[in-house]
């Protein structure tokens, strides 16, 4: 199977590279081994609620082209979602997301779920040692 | 289009296709027929087949045509495995042989055969001692490719071959990518089978040969109608023999020329390369490789990203061997070559060719730099400067 349109447009221009400075977490997955890392930042906010949410969130990726399009499109799905909504996000809602990956492709996909998962852990993990210092 | 990966295959010859045109309706003829179409139809093929001769310095009797690279090293190997085995059950081979080979010799090990596979060096030379450490009285057949497709390597066939001999052990090289590349006389490389594919020098695809020399102890895989000398059955592929013969002359008359042409080429694309990106590591023989084919690893980044943005800028250029693309393992040429996964995922190949221009290269030099910047901005491990 090839990649769908959707993957390689995603390639092509992908939405929110780079990294933040600052970030309140960062999830790093992957195996430069196995050819493909994820590192996900986000920086958590509030919304009218006081919900926390996922004010920005930047990816850095090595990988091939499904693991870009998937890291684009994870940041895209999760970008201003409350952190609950966020964990929620599943490797399926990617792959729907992009019209599908070829089989071999679809670790790219759970890779960008643990990567974010992880990332909203280490907030979670930052804020809780914070909270225990006060 | 910039096509850049002659290795996989290459553009038919128009005077190729010309050709052959006349043998799928005029001379559409069987040559196993007795009539006058089809015996001019044996001709046709008898002088195709010295043609192919010709270009290798061997014997027209000792060509057999083949569907392919991949039916003559399954040929040469099975072949003499099969006809052999009351001998020794024992082959040696190498680590970084086309899959056409590996597989074969995994299929033979499955019922009962050995497989020694000999390790390279860094640039992918096989070592010559192992060979000689890992023959035994059971060893029937060394197959060897002549260069490798990955990285370009030409292996001392020479000097394997002498060894071979002295150990009165039959010797089969996979020189699908030297043959119309470089001059070959089997004479004097000294193997028993030599593979060849009309489609890796303007001829089309689907048609090879394999080169046997007189006397060899070799079984049949194809039965049929016995053409061939009853070695090879099938009916004659007669466009495909027709067009792997005019390839061949064609070869044979222009090979100088155009391996300087583009030895030029590629000599030149590397120079670029290694001035225009940092952190390149360029793979295979530094002077002991074919001239045509260039293959490198751009450090923190994927190859299959690099080769879909050169796709989108329609620059064709593959990532290892396009055989190797279903698979999430890097090449095992480039692994073979103690060459880490990390580094392996990143590699590029381009393989230039007779419709290369200058200006190929100079797109390539101008628009590689760019994607290479592009992807290492979002890769985790690309220090930015």
């Amino acid at each position: 199977m090839d990649y769908t349109e959707k993957v390689l447009e995603y390639f092509r221009n992908p939405k929110n590279m780079g990294r933040i400075e600052n970030a309140d977490g960062i999830g790093k997955v992957g195996n430069p081994i196995c050819g493909d890392v994820m590192w996900i930042y986000i920086k958590v906010g509030k919304n009218e609620k006081g919900e926390e949410i996922v004010e920005d969130i930047k990816f850095e990726t090595f990988g091939c082209a499904a693991a870009i399009a998937t890291s684009s499109v994870i940041t895209e799905i999760a970008k201003g979602k409350t952190l609950e909504e966020a964990e929620k996000i599943s490797n399926k809602d990617v792959v729907e997301f992009l019209g599908g990956l070829p089989p071999i492709k679809k670790h790219c996909s759970l890779l960008a779920e643990e990567g974010l998962k992880s990332a909203i852990e280490d907030y979670r993990k930052r804020a809780k040692e914070k909270n225990e210092k006060l | 289009m910039i096509y850049l990966d002659y290795n996989a295959t290459t553009p038919t010859d128009p005077r190729v296709i010309k050709a052959m045109k006349e043998y799928f309706f005029e001379k559409f003829g069987n040559p196993s027929s007795i009539y006058e179409i089809a015996r001019e139809n044996r001709r046709d093929i008898e002088k195709a087949r010295e043609k192919v001769a010709d270009l290798i310095d061997a014997n027209s009797d000792e060509i057999f045509f083949t569907s392919g690279g991949t039916e003559s090293d399954n040929w040469a190997i099975k072949g003499v495995a099969f006809a052999l085995k009351d001998k020794g059950n024992h082959i040696i081979t190498s680590q970084i042989e086309h899959h056409a080979v590996l597989n074969t010799c995994k299929f033979l090990n499955k019922i009962g055969y050995e497989i020694t596979y000999v390790p390279v060096d860094k640039y992918g030379v096989v070592d010559i001692d192992f060979i000689k450490k890992a023959i035994k009285k059971e060893t029937i057949l060394i197959t060897i490719m002549h260069a490798n497709n990955e990285i370009g390597t030409i292996q001392p066939i020479e000097e394997i071959a002498k060894i071979a001999k002295e150990n009165n052990i039959y010797f089969h090289s996979d020189c699908v990518q030297t043959v119309g590349k470089i001059p070959i006389s089997v004479k004097k490389l000294g193997v028993d089978m030599l593979s060849l594919s009309a489609h890796k020098f303007y001829g089309p695809k689907g048609v090879g040969a394999i080169y046997i020399r007189k006397g060899t102890k070799i079984e049949t895989l194809i039965h049929g109608g016995e053409q061939e000398k009853g070695k090879r059955s099938g009916t004659y592929n007669v466009p495909g023999i027709i067009g792997l013969g005019k390839a061949a002359e064609i070869a044979k008359e222009e090979m100088e020329e155009e391996m300087k042409r583009v030895k030029y080429l590629r000599d030149k694309l590397e120079k670029g390369i290694i001035e225009k990106i940092p952190e390149i590591v360029i793979n295979g023989h530094p002077e002991n490789h074919l001239y045509n084919t260039l293959n490198l690893c751009v450090k923190y980044i994927e190859g299959e990203s690099i080769l879909l943005k050169l796709d989108f800028e329609k620059i064709y250029v593959s990532s290892g061997s396009a055989c190797t693309s279903g698979s999430l393992e890097p090449s095992h040429v480039l692994l073979a070559c103690g060459i880490p996964h990390e580094i392996a995922h990143g590699s590029l190949r381009f393989s230039l060719g007779k419709y290369n221009k200058e200006e190929d290269v100079d797109k390539v030099l101008e628009v590689l730099p760019k994607i290479v910047e592009e992807l290492r901005k979002i890769s985790p491990f690309w220090e930015k400067k």
